[in-house]
């Protein structure tokens, strides 16, 4: 166990120039010892790339990866002691199931007695008592891949335990069963946890902090309701919520004006010197009003579509797009009708050019 | 009723006339001969199984027999480990791991019988390389004289005219090992040689199934080679089975007797690639069943 500390940057490639050649921009970040940590973002934002530079798996071009204080840029993996369990399954084929979970601690020497009891722990939670002295290669992918957690797991001792979407290949039902599986292990055991993945949910039932990044950036580290409620960055916005969040185009031009239009209402004073910036509200805080309240601005309704437990309701405010989720109860707005929308509140954010949070 | 369309029968047509012409008819006239005494083209006798019987006592093809085996044994014993040493120690990437393909396929690309001449020249001790640089260094090494020199001889030739192909197809087989087990190697800190045995070998297995057989049945056929380096000699220390069937059938002319021969020659190849196709099919997944009796 260990608090590792990143002070990095990536690129694959030998000189690197602009933004595009980096893997990885610059960035510091800690994972406290004994946390349970998410990297979500889409495919190809570096995020694997991250947990591979934290195992060992990949060295970092610049900087320096250090686990409680100690240098560890240049130590392999084995060095760091770190386990990791990879998107598809990995088994040796010639080995038994019991095999396989006990190799990690037979390539460290560990007594037998002590591996067995372990390989018999690990195979209890893992629910695969029953076919420990079966061959690996035989089983179905979800099998595999419990052993590949496994084997992550069956080490006490180490400093940090990755995942990289370990769960893509295994079935929704068993998908959030082997999550609370995880998340009970790291209750019990206290391990640092870092789990990376594209899918929101995952990573926000999973973790305690969320590292949200795109495109080699690590735009926001959180917790779930740090994310929802106040995204330091358009991305994040967008990328957290279904849907996401809602940006109108917005200027200062002596009050507020959003969307082409004067809005009255309550304005953070930051604002007034921002010239051109962009508002964001969640769909969930957008609400159907009068006219002369504040904050309100008028869009023509396009779609109203019923979600089940609430109305999903699509409107233009000028060209921007605005959609607002109403609760079941709600009476929406009809199709083409123009509906008062009031889009400011404790909740609306406002993001200047660089996309980042203002106010 | 339900209907049949026989139209099938003539679309399979065009191959069973390529097989027929191509491999039945000749095995047949095999057959045909080794069931007959052919004494001139118009008087032949039919003898049953007489030939058979014959050949099966013969001395000589005992000899030629456990001289073959012995031999390919010995191709596959060395062949197969060094070849997937070679493939193990080759550049993966990159334009030195093009460059490392061509070289090691070069002998590949060689007729038999000029690789015979090669190393006939090669093994001189008045004018070859290596037979000079043997008898400059003092071995008493003569292939036309000793029957040991002949044959280690031919079996270094065979060595390195046929590894680069075992190490290939390894070769091919290691590159289809994804990253993902290399590095959950490195993870559970694994020494070189485990994830030898336990990644790279088992992946193995199917590549390595393909380079025993070829390397078998061609060690088992061998002719061309032993043919121009020492025309089977001395003695016949180098006389392998298709060398003694060919001096049977083209020199002695006795063709009966080869005939029955070549029928059995033919099976005895199938009946050891069947038993090695099987065993090897087994070497990876025999042990659920010892599991499954335990």
């Amino acid at each position: 166990m260990a608090r590792i500390d990143l002070d990095l940057a990536h690129a694959y490639r030998p000189n690197p120039q602009r933004d595009e050649d980096y893997a990885l921009l610059p960035l510091k970040m800690t994972f406290r010892d004994g946390g349970a940590y998410a990297l979500l973002g889409p495919s190809g934002c570096g995020k694997t790339t991250l947990l591979n530079i934290i195992s060992g798996l990949v060295t970092p071009s610049q900087g320096t990866v250090s686990f409680d204080g100690v240098d560890m840029t240049s130590k392999t993996p084995q060095q760091r002691n770190i386990a990791q369990v990879f998107q598809f399954p990995v088994i040796y084929d010639t080995m038994t199931v019991a095999e396989n979970l006990a190799f990690p601690l037979r390539n460290r020497g560990v007594a037998p007695d002590r591996i067995r009891q372990r390989v018999g722990q690990i195979a209890e939670m893992l629910e695969m008592s029953g076919q420990l002295d079966r061959r690996a290669s035989g089983l179905a992918a979800d099998a595999k891949q419990k052993i590949s957690l496994g084997r992550g797991l069956v080490r006490e001792d180490v400093s940090a335990v990755l995942f990289d979407e370990p769960l893509t290949v295994i079935d929704p039902h068993l998908k959030w069963q082997l999550r609370r599986k995880l998340k009970q292990i790291h209750h019990e055991l206290k391990l640092t946890l870092v789990y990376v993945t594209h899918d929101q949910v995952e990573a926000l039932t999973f973790a305690e902090e969320v590292v949200v990044m795109t495109r080699g950036r690590a735009v926001q580290v959180g917790s779930a309701d740090a994310l929802f409620e106040r995204p330091a960055h358009t991305f994040v916005g967008h990328f957290i919520g279904s849907p996401g969040m809602n940006f109108l185009p917005a200027r200062w031009a002596n009050g507020l004006e959003v969307a082409g239009r004067p809005l009255a209402g309550p304005a953070p004073s930051a604002l007034s010197s921002a010239g051109e910036f962009k508002l964001g509200v969640r769909p969930e805080y957008v609400t159907i009003t009068t006219p002369d309240a504040p904050g309100a601005l008028p869009a023509v309704v396009s779609m109203v579509q019923d979600v089940g437990t609430y109305w999903l309701v699509t409107a233009k405010a000028g060209e921007a797009v605005l959609r607002a989720r109403l609760g079941p109860d709600a009476e929406p707005p009809k199709v083409g009708d123009t509906a008062w929308l009031g889009v400011l509140g404790t909740h609306t954010c406002f993001y200047n050019r660089n996309e980042e949070l203002i106010a | 009723m339900k209907p049949v369309n026989q139209k099938a029968w003539l679309l399979v047509l065009p191959v069973v006339l390529c097989v027929a012409f191509s491999a039945v008819l000749p095995l047949m006239t095999v057959v045909n001969y080794s069931v007959q005494d052919i004494i001139s083209p118009e008087r032949r006798v039919f003898v049953g199984t007489e030939w058979f019987a014959a050949v099966m006592r013969d001395e000589e093809l005992h000899g030629a027999l456990l001289r073959q085996i012995g031999f390919s044994l010995a191709v596959l014993a060395v062949e197969i480990p060094l070849g997937i040493a070679l493939a193990l120690s080759m550049p993966a990437t990159g334009w030195r791991s093009s460059a490392v393909l061509v070289i090691v396929a070069i002998s590949l690309l060689i007729p038999w019988n000029v690789v015979g001449t090669i190393w006939q020249i090669y093994g001189r001790t008045d004018i070859g390389l290596m037979g000079a640089a043997l008898a400059k260094l003092g071995i008493d090494y003569n292939y036309t004289g000793s029957a040991t020199d002949a044959w280690l001889t031919v079996l270094v030739m065979d060595v390195w005219h046929w590894t680069p192909l075992v190490a290939l197809l390894c070769f091919a087989g290691l590159q289809a090992i994804p990253d993902a087990y290399y590095q959950a190697a490195r993870i559970d800190g694994a020494s070189k040689f485990a994830v030898f045995r336990f990644i790279q070998l088992p992946k193995l297995r199917g590549v390595l199934m393909i380079a025993v057989l070829l390397r078998f049945m061609d060690s088992f056929m061998i002719y061309t080679e032993p043919f121009v380096l020492t025309g089977g000699g001395p003695g016949n220390a180098t006389t392998f089975l298709s060398q003694y069937l060919t001096q049977k059938a083209v020199g002695q002319f006795d063709l009966g007797p080869a005939a029955a021969f070549s029928l059995i020659y033919f099976l005895i190849i199938l009946l050891l690639c069947f038993i090695l196709y099987n065993w090897m099919q087994r070497v990876g997944t025999a042990s659920d069943a010892e599991v499954s009796h335990g």
